[in-house]
This record gives structure tokens, C-alpha cells and sequence, in this order.
């Protein structure tokens, strides 16, 4: 007993200590991931030749280039277009990849395995080896500087990580529950919108989370592919660079107004996120 | 009832009329920098369309090199994406030459093309026809503080050279806390450090290539020029030097951190801003220095606007360009947002007018600069190329990129001079013998 009530406290003792060290360097890592973002939103409140000085956290802050990012531009244009083709393209995605995910899940076949890694493998080509064609192919259909044309080119883009994505989320899914499903009568459509769907529900929602973030940062596409009409926020943020004039402090203050819908969205749906993310890991 | 009966009809002839309207319309998209002249620019939509009903404009602003990779896309694929595109002298013959600008035969009488700078006007023509009208010019010159020189007992000459330079920049570096004697380029790329160092070979007697376009980067005159560069900028320039390109050194010298600063003359008006720069009282000008000669000195840059052959509306995007160039344009700038911030450099009447030349004394200064900047002459030994600090061949931009980078590394101590010098011979030799100009 003596031993016991001897060894308990140092057991408690030791567990703070290792916590503690635990967070504070899941907070130093955290802090490393967040510190550039951090800098740009400073540095969105300093004047032009603060912006450039030597670095500091002492300021006196201004919302000078806010108004003047303001006044230059129509933010709300180019934001309309993020949301249009970032929302637009993962729901065409997740309408083509739910299909295809619950096939290879559900009615796997000998190429499944090398079906998945195939489309995984259009990843690996870098983009510009295609613009051309593309930018061809865009031209002669009418798509150049359309959301439209966007949304096929983003729907194209992250379909095999959705893909992927759902396809380990299905699999995960215990075959029984569908089984028992189709034993009670119920059709393939009936199957996968009233079994599949709400029950990847988690996965399904980080998946799409996912494929919203990876649109709305996407650069290289939106610059090449558009000009005035369908230009997202990325070419909005690459319109206050100059080679001729001070301009970091607008830059980030247009920069910090471009990631300040999908941060907030991130916020909001953390936890489903998370959840979604390590949806089946531990069972 | 009969309202209702009716208004299918009736919105049916106001949808025509709507389309009618719309189809007179002509919309051009016009791409361009973020520069503050691009900029006043763009706030000027409104006076331009009260002007030309039937116009309308829309603006593409991009980051320089984006622009120009997303411009030479979207011509060389006649995308026709663009109507108007902002490029600089040293595209404007190539594109010319590859069939990809509309040439600008056809000008209109009131235009008065003959007020354009002889110098520029070259620089954007093609076998004597425009490619592309001028939007604003600049060469380069010296700034200099006005106090220290006075402090140190310095007298500016009429023409001051690099060797005086060098012992300026000795005597102040450090006389006050944080000052560098000298501020240069040193940021890698064609159109950053080598602008300037283009501009350091040419007058201490060197050249890019020879007339038989044998490049010469490892000759007497290039290794004496970058040795004393190199000298000059890691003794007395800012810590980071190689960093620093002519954004960096603006706000270094604006606020107060370099005793002399030689650079594009487009500074000016920023550096007489008082809402920006700290030394408006005490900025002095005078020509960029020589050394062995005073050829190629100082460098010759526009910003024009062209018309590319894949337009639509090349009508239109020629009413916009002729505008934009024009002396109305000069006086409608002069007279909302101030006289300092006039495009320079491009009309000999804009240096006739006395409320441009009263509000910014360095005007005689420019129009010397780019008047004397001769892009068809500018070495002491003759070079078969055409461009002060660049050469005018589609391979520059890479070559010059590469130099450059070698260049900075002899800067930041990584290499020595004659090594960078030896190193940037053989990779330009490579892509002069690959591209056809030499044989292997």
C-alpha cells in the first residue's frame, strides 16, 4: 500500500512535465506553420516603408493600404469568382468521384489498385507541360477567361485526390450495414443516399473541404487562364506586386482580404475536419 | 389585363434594344503593370470612356513576368485575350519582328508623332514603323545627399565619374548611424542587377559580344568593371547588398540609408514625394558617372503600349493607345493628380511646359539622359547588337538572368570575380553556339 501511495504521486508528477513539454512544443510547431501568415497580416498594417525596414513587431499599425487595395480594385468581383469556382468545381467533383470511389470500394476489380495509382499519376506531370494544349483547346471552345473553363480545369485537377480520398473513407465503411441494406430491399441509388452518403457524411465534408481549399489557393491555372472576367483572387493578390515602386504592405493587405474567407471557413468547420481527416483511423 | 397581355412583347423589344445597345459597346482588355503611371492610368477609365462612349476598358494587372510569360502565351497561341499589352523597348523589335505586334502606320494627324522622342521612338520601331507608343520613359542618373556632400566639403562636378565615386562613397559610408556610402543593384536577373552592371561594363570600355557575337564577359573591361563593383558595393553598399534591386534601394535611400544612389530616373518623382521619402529637402541629381567612356552610361527603358496581331478590336485598342500617349493624356495627369506625376520622357512638349519643368527640377536632367542614351551605340568598341543594358536578341532575357546570378555570387564573396566572369563566358558561349550565332 505504502509503495502504491509512494509511487502514484510521482507518477502524476511526472505526467504535467511531459505534457507540458508535449504542448509547448506542439505550440512552437504550430507557431513555425503560422508565422508567415502571422507576418503577412502584420505586415498588411504597416506603411510601404515600414513594410520594407528592418523587421519588427513595433509599428504604429495604419489601414492605409487597406484603402488603398480598397480603391484600386474590386475585391468583390475577383472574391465572387474564388467562391464560384472553388464551390462549383469540388461539387462537379464530388458528383463524378462518389460514383467512382463507391465502385472501386464496393466492386473492386483486378485493376482497381492500379486504376487508383493511375489517376494519381496525372498528379506527377507539371502543369505547364500541358498549358498549351490546353490553352489551344480553351481558345477554340470559347472557355479562355470563363468560370466555367476554371471549374473544368479545377474538377480536373483534384478529382484523383477525391478520388482517393472517398474511396479510403467507403472502404472503411463496414460492408455489413449496406449488405444488410440491400437485404431489406433497398435499390443501389437508395443504398449509396441513404447508407453510404450519411454515414461518410464526416469524410465526405473534409474531403470537399479539402478540394475547396486546394481551388481557392490554386495559382498557376487561374493566372494563365483567365484575364479580366473570371480572374479568382490569386490574380487579384498578383496585381499588387510592382517592379517599379514600394508595394509589400498592399501586397499583404490584399493577400490577408484573399485568405480571409477560406481561414474563417477552415475556423468554422475545424472539427468536422478533423474528424473527417481521422474518420476510421483508430477502430 | 391588357398590361399583362402585353409585356411579354414589351420586354421582348427591351432586351432588343439592350442587345443592340451592348452590341455597340466595344470592350477592350488592356494589360498592364502595377507601376504608379499604370496606375493614375487606370483611375483615368472614366475620362477616357466620357470621352469615347462607344469604348469600354477593362484592365488585367500582373506581376511583370507573369505578364509578359501570360502576353507571350496568349500571342504566340492567338488567344486574342488581350487588346492592349504594356511591354518595355527591349520585347518591342523582337515581337515586331516575329509578326506578333500590330504596326502603327496609320497614326492620326492630331498624334503629333514628331513630338515623341527621337531616342524612344527608335527604340520602338521596327524597320522605321511604331510598334508601340511610348507610354513613359527613363534612363538613369546619380542621387545624392545634399547635406553630406556639404558636411564632407564635396562639390559635385557637371560630370562626375566612378573614381570619385569611390572615394565619396569612402569618405560618408558610416559618418552617420546605419548610412551606406553607396547604394546599387545587386538583386540577380536581366532586368535588375544586370541593367545596372550593362550600364558599369559599357563605360569602363567593355561589351556583350563582339561583332561577330563572340561574347566578351571574361575581357580586361568586364573584369575591371565587376571587380570594382564588387569593391565598391561590399565595402561601402548596405549588409545585404545582393538583395537589393531598385525597389529595395528606394526605400533605403527615401529613408535616408545611402549617401548616393545611381538608378533608373523614374526615382524622381517618388523621391520628391513627401508622403514617401524622407530626403525631399536634401536630394541632389547628377549624371550616372563614367569611367573609360561616356558610351553607354546611362541605360534607355520604356514602357509602351502595343497592339498585338491577335486582337479584335485593334480599332479600338488604337483609339485607347493614342489617348493614353497623348499630350492631352500628359495635361489631363498634370492637372488631377499633380505635374510630379506626369509619365516622363516620352514628348519633347511635355519638357516645353513650364508647369511640368517648375514642379520637378530634375526634368532637364531626363530628357538629357534619354536623349543621350544611343541603344545603337553603345559601347566604345562596336557591337552588333541594339540596347544600352540589355542586348536586343530573344536569348538576352535568359543570359542575362544567368549572368546575373554569377555575378551575385562574386557579390556575396560564393565565388571570385574571375571566376564568376570565366563561369558566365562559358554558359553564354553554350546558348550563343546552341541558338546558331556562333559556331560550336
Amino acid at each position: 500500500m505504502t509503495t502504491h501511495r509512494n509511487s502514484a504521486p510521482a507518477h502524476t508528477r511526472s505526467l504535467p512535465v511531459r505534457q507540458l513539454v508535449l504542448t509547448l512544443l506542439g505550440w512552437s510547431i504550430a507557431l513555425i506553420i503560422f508565422f508567415p501568415i502571422l507576418w503577412m497580416v502584420l505586415t498588411g498594417f504597416k506603411t510601404e516603408t515600414a513594410a520594407i525596414a528592418d523587421p519588427s513587431f513595433l509599428f504604429s499599425p495604419t489601414l492605409e493600404s487597406y484603402q488603398e487595395v480598397q480603391a484600386r480594385s474590386g475585391y468583390a468581383r475577383f472574391a465572387l469568382n474564388s467562391i464560384a469556382v472553388a464551390f462549383g468545381s469540388t461539387f462537379l467533383a464530388l458528383l463524378i468521384a462518389i460514383p467512382s470511389a463507391y465502385a472501386m470500394a464496393f466492386l473492386p476489380t483486378k485493376r482497381t489498385k492500379g486504376t487508383l495509382l493511375w489517376m494519381l499519376s496525372t498528379k506527377m506531370l507539371p502543369p505547364v507541360g500541358v498549358l498549351v494544349p490546353i490553352y489551344l483547346i480553351f481558345r477554340d471552345v470559347g472557355l479562355l477567361d470563363t468560370r466555367t473553363g476554371l471549374i473544368i480545369i479545377y474538377t480536373l485537377m483534384n478529382l484523383p485526390i477525391v478520388v482517393w480520398m472517398l474511396y479510403t473513407f467507403f472502404k472503411d465503411m463496414p460492408k455489413d450495414i449496406l449488405e444488410a441494406g440491400r437485404m431489406d430491399g433497398a435499390s443501389t441509388l437508395q443504398e449509396v443516399f441513404f447508407l453510404l452518403l450519411p454515414l461518410t457524411l464526416p469524410g465526405i465534408a473534409s474531403t470537399g473541404l479539402l478540394s475547396v481549399i486546394l481551388s481557392w489557393n490554386e495559382a498557376f491555372w487561374s493566372l494563365n487562364l483567365t484575364s479580366s472576367k473570371a480572374a479568382p483572387l490569386t490574380a487579384y493578390i498578383a496585381s499588387f506586386s510592382s517592379p517599379e515602386g514600394l508595394f509589400w504592405a498592399k501586397l499583404s493587405a490584399a493577400s490577408t482580404m484573399a485568405i480571409a474567407p477560406i481561414l474563417i471557413l477552415g475556423w468554422m468547420t475545424q472539427k468536422q475536419m478533423v474528424r473527417g481527416l481521422t474518420f476510421g483511423a483508430v477502430k | 389585363m391588357r398590361l399583362v397581355r402585353h409585356l411579354p412583347v414589351t420586354t421582348l423589344a427591351a432586351a432588343i434594344a439592350v442587345a443592340g445597345q451592348a452590341q455597340a459597346q466595344t470592350e477592350i482588355t488592356v494589360a498592364t503593370v502595377n507601376n504608379n503611371d499604370m496606375v493614375i492610368m487606370q483611375s483615368l477609365t472614366d475620362a477616357f470612356e466620357q470621352a469615347h462612349p462607344d469604348i469600354t476598358l477593362d484592365w488585367v494587372v500582373l506581376e511583370e513576368n507573369v505578364l509578359r510569360q501570360r502576353m507571350t502565351t496568349d500571342i504566340a497561341t492567338g488567344g486574342g485575350q488581350f487588346d492592349v499589352m504594356t511591354i518595355g523597348t527591349y520585347e518591342v523589335p523582337i515581337w515586331a519582328e516575329r509578326g506578333w505586334l500590330e504596326p502603327l502606320d496609320s497614326l492620326p494627324d492630331d498624334y503629333n508623332e514628331d513630338d515623341l522622342l527621337a531616342s524612344v521612338r527608335d527604340g520602338l520601331s521596327l524597320d522605321g514603323t511604331l510598334h508601340a507608343l511610348p507610354f513613359y520613359a527613363e534612363s538613369s542618373m546619380m542621387y545624392y545627399r545634399t547635406d553630406l556632400f556639404e558636411q564632407a566639403g564635396i562639390e559635385m562636378p557637371e560630370q562626375p565619374t566612378w573614381a570619385q565615386v569611390r572615394d565619396w562613397a569612402e569618405q560618408l559610408h558610416g559618418s552617420e548611424e546605419g548610412l551606406a556610402g553607396i547604394c546599387l543593384r545587386g538583386k540577380p536577373g536581366w532586368g535588375e542587377n544586370m541593367a545596372f552592371v550593362s550600364t558599369l561594363v559599357n563605360t569602363f570600355g567593355g561589351r556583350w559580344f563582339d561583332e561577330q557575337w563572340n561574347p566578351e564577359l571574361n575581357s580586361e573591361a568586364w573584369n575591371n568593371a565587376i571587380s570594382f563593383y564588387v569593391d565598391l558595393l561590399s565595402n561601402y553598399g548596405p549588409p545585404g547588398a545582393s538583395s537589393n534591386g531598385f525597389n529595395e534601394n528606394l526605400a533605403l535611400f527615401s529613408r535616408g540609408n545611402c549617401a548616393m544612389w545611381v538608378d533608373a530616373t523614374s526615382a524622381a518623382g517618388k523621391l520628391y514625394d513627401e508622403s514617401e521619402s524622407d530626403v525631399v529637402g536634401t536630394l541632389g541629381f547628377a549624371p550616372a558617372p563614367i569611367a573609360e567612356t561616356p558610351k553607354g552610361s546611362h541605360w534607355l527603358w520604356s514602357w509602351a503600349l502595343a497592339i498585338p496581331a491577335s486582337s479584335e478590336h485593334k480599332e479600338a485598342a488604337q483609339e485607347f493607345i493614342t489617348w493614353a500617349t497623348s499630350e492631352e493624356y500628359i495635361e489631363l495627369v498634370g492637372e488631377t493628380n499633380g505635374w510630379t506625376s506626369v509619365p516622363p520622357g516620352t514628348r519633347e512638349s511635355t519638357y516645353a511646359n513650364e508647369q511640368y519643368t517648375s514642379a520637378a527640377p530634375f526634368a532637364g536632367f531626363v530628357l538629357n539622359a534619354i536623349k543621350e542614351a544611343d541603344p545603337t551605340d553603345s559601347s566604345l568598341e562596336p557591337n552588333p547588337y541594339v540596347g544600352v543594358q540589355f542586348v536586343g536578341i530573344p536569348e538576352f532575357q535568359s543570359i542575362g538572368t544567368q549572368v546575373g546570378q554569377t555575378i551575385a555570387a562574386a557579390l556575396t564573396g560564393d565565388t571570385s570575380v574571375e571566376q564568376a566572369l570565366d563561369s558566365a563566358q562559358r554558359a553564354t558561349e553554350r546558348t550563343m553556339q546552341r541558338a546558331g550565332y556562333i559556331e560550336r
